[in-house]
């Protein structure tokens, strides 16, 4: 389970001074579920992505993730997510195999359960071809894979993925998006950001609307329309914005 | 600090960077091809050309001395010295590099010398042309001589021993070189802070660039125990290059002076280094806290970098400010006492000059190894500080 209590992030910038990314955001994402945080660029989606993941500490609020807190126990939740987006590249001069290893082994897995646990992975996925080419050698399909194997080789309860198919092919999209459905079957708890309405239309259980740092909107997509008016995704979300979330 | 995890970051980084063929090349093909071409090969080069030099015949040129013929007799009788007809232009002459010297014999020069007077013989050379020098050379031993052999005459007539000039004689025998025993320590800490600078970089600024940090960040490893790990990778690529510039200089100094054994000059003596293989090893130990203060401070400058090109014009002049205390240390005068002790970098070489020298100064090796280690923990906690900050890791 997610639960941000008021989640809050300041950035100082010498020029614009106090920048508030992240404004008193509250929700909870149960397992199960996907959570569906849709705003546009610089909405402060991947901010508060990071902050759940323990990348960022929060300036004010907290957040409870797979049952631990992000200020206080932040290694116990990274060990119980699994954190991917456009910006969690692979190192190229590693195999797809030790990519995943060395992960498995930061997770704290045994040697025994890494390699039966990438076995099962690069066979689900259909990776054993590659196996050991280079990540750098990979193409871009490839490389989604190994990074949905490098998120999943711990077994994790919580999902984070921020804008995951940012820049992606459709085929390549399509792959990472039923692999968050999949999520989904399996009960695990998942947030998913994006910019993109037909994926939240067609992944989401909970949306919510995210501008200038601000929560604007949330709830199932029928519940938006009843509260913001009918048409699809786009129009109530150009609604809530353009009105302020009232 | 989990030591497994730091463990699994560093076999992880050392791997990935050994796979680096820019690392490789800084590690490996520097200190092996580069250094003992620069040193052994210029120095092999440099001391062929001067034998072959020494070989050749001069061509001097006489201006005057047709009434002198003792001073003639003497130039002629010069080894390796061929004279060429006189001519008015004779300084032109020896600025065009047509003759290596030029020699301008007073009037009356022989009955000068009789009369007990002292005559003042111009030689003009090209300054900085190595022939136009030895031919100029050759000239001065001739006059000298002469000049020598009528002090002796003048003294003979007046029934004066010639041991009476020369009182005491000075015979230099050289049991030992430091000259380039010097230059070890020296080569140690500009080779390791070369071979730290590039996977510094590439651990920091190099994942920032790549979109590998982000995938770090969010795995359980601690940033501390992250930057432990990056931390020992950068000091074994260090030392690894500097053990290899060591050994490879070892191998060229025996090639060389093998090379240099048929030479006819003291060439094969620019080769001698008398040090044992204990003081290059107590060199490194003394090295040591110094490579982990460079890898310290390299990887908190390279962090602060947004990219790979930001880092090395941060990281370039570093070079200078490490190479001038280690120059320092060559100069004469600069001693080891309880200031130059404290100073990074110039301890070091101080005292390491001292260790392959055959000296071991115990209080000042205690106390340069503590104080370094003392700088080592300081820019590591700096660095794992650093490592923590958001406003580093995320700098846009």
């Amino acid at each position: 389970m997610i639960e941000a209590n008021q989640l809050c992030k300041v950035f100082r910038d010498k020029k614009r001074g106090e920048i508030r990314a992240v404004d008193d955001v509250s929700f909870r994402c149960l397992p199960g579920q996907i959570y569906g945080l849709l705003g546009v660029n610089g909405a402060g989606k991947t901010t508060c992505q990071r902050m759940l993941a323990t990348i960022l500490q929060p300036t004010s609020g907290t957040a409870k993730v797979a049952g631990y807190d992000v200020v206080n126990e932040p290694e116990k939740v990274r060990a119980s997510i699994g954190f991917m987006s456009t910006a969690t590249a692979l190192y190229g001069r590693l195999s797809a195999q030790e990519m995943v290893e060395y992960f498995g082994r930061l997770y704290g897995l045994t040697e025994s359960v890494l390699q039966k646990r990438i076995d099962e992975l690069f066979t689900v996925f259909d990776m054993n071809e590659y196996r050991d080419r280079r990540c750098d050698k990979l193409s871009t399909g490839m490389k989604q894979k190994v990074s949905v194997a490098r998120t999943l080789v711990h077994d994790p309860p919580v999902m984070i993925f921020d804008e995951p198919t940012l820049g992606l092919d459709v085929m390549t999209a399509r792959t990472i998006v039923n692999f968050i459905r999949d999520c989904r079957t399996r009960g695990r708890t998942v947030i998913f950001s994006t910019h993109v309405m037909s994926e939240v239309e067609k992944l989401c259980d909970i949306i919510g609307i995210i501008h200038n740092g601000r929560l604007l909107a949330e709830g199932t997509i029928g519940s938006l329309r009843e509260k913001y008016g009918p048409g699809d995704l786009e129009d109530i979300f150009i609604r809530v914005v353009e009105g302020g979330g009232r | 600090m989990n030591l497994r995890k730091i463990g699994v970051v560093y076999r992880k980084e050392l791997i990935d960077s050994l796979r680096d063929r820019r690392t490789l090349i800084s590690m490996i093909v520097i200190p092996l091809l580069l250094m003992p071409l620069l040193t052994i090969g210029m120095g092999l080069f440099t001391a062929k050309m001067m034998v072959s030099a020494m070989q050749e015949t001069s061509h001097v040129m006489v201006i005057g001395g047709e009434d002198s013929p003792r001073v003639m007799s003497a130039i002629r009788t010069a080894k390796l010295v061929a004279l060429v007809p006189a001519a008015p232009d004779y300084i032109k002459q020896v600025s065009k590099k047509k003759v290596g010297a030029a020699v301008v014999i007073p009037k009356d020069f022989d009955a000068s010398l009789e009369r007990n007077e002292t005559m003042t013989v111009p030689i003009y050379m090209y300054e900085g042309e190595f022939p136009s020098q030895i031919a100029a050379d050759r000239m001065d031993k001739a006059l000298r001589d002469l000049g020598a052999a009528t002090v002796r005459e003048r003294l003979a007539a007046r029934h004066v021993s010639d041991a009476l000039l020369q009182p005491i004689n000075v015979e230099q025998h050289k049991v030992g070189s430091s000259v380039l025993a010097g230059l070890i320590p020296y080569l140690v800490i500009l080779l390791s802070i070369t071979g730290a600078m590039y996977p510094a970089t590439d651990l920091t600024a190099g994942e920032k660039e790549r979109g590998t940090m982000e995938t770090i960040l969010c795995s359980p490893v601690s940033r501390t125990d992250l930057v432990l790990g990056k931390f020992l990778v950068v000091t074994t690529t260090a030392l690894a290059t500097s053990m290899l510039a060591v050994l490879a200089m070892g191998f060229s100094f025996l090639y060389a002076k093998s090379a240099g054994a048929g030479m006819p000059l003291d060439s094969a003596s620019i080769f001698q280094l008398n040090i044992d293989a204990g003081a290059v090893i107590a060199v490194f130990a003394m090295v040591l806290p110094l490579v982990m203060f460079f890898s310290a401070v390299l990887l908190t400058i390279a962090l602060f970098a947004k990219s790979y090109k930001e880092a090395q014009s941060y990281l370039s002049p570093l070079m200078i400010v490490v190479i001038l205390p280690a120059v320092m240390s060559m100069m004469p005068g600069v001693e080891l006492n309880m200031e130059t002790a404290l100073v990074p970098i110039l301890n070091t070489s101080l005292v390491s000059k001292e260790i392959v020298t055959g000296t071991y100064p115990w209080e000042y090796i205690f106390f340069i190894f503590g104080s370094s280690t003392v700088y080592a923990a300081i820019a590591l906690a700096v660095a794992v500080k650093l490592f923590n900050r958001e406003d580093v890791l995320f700098r846009a």
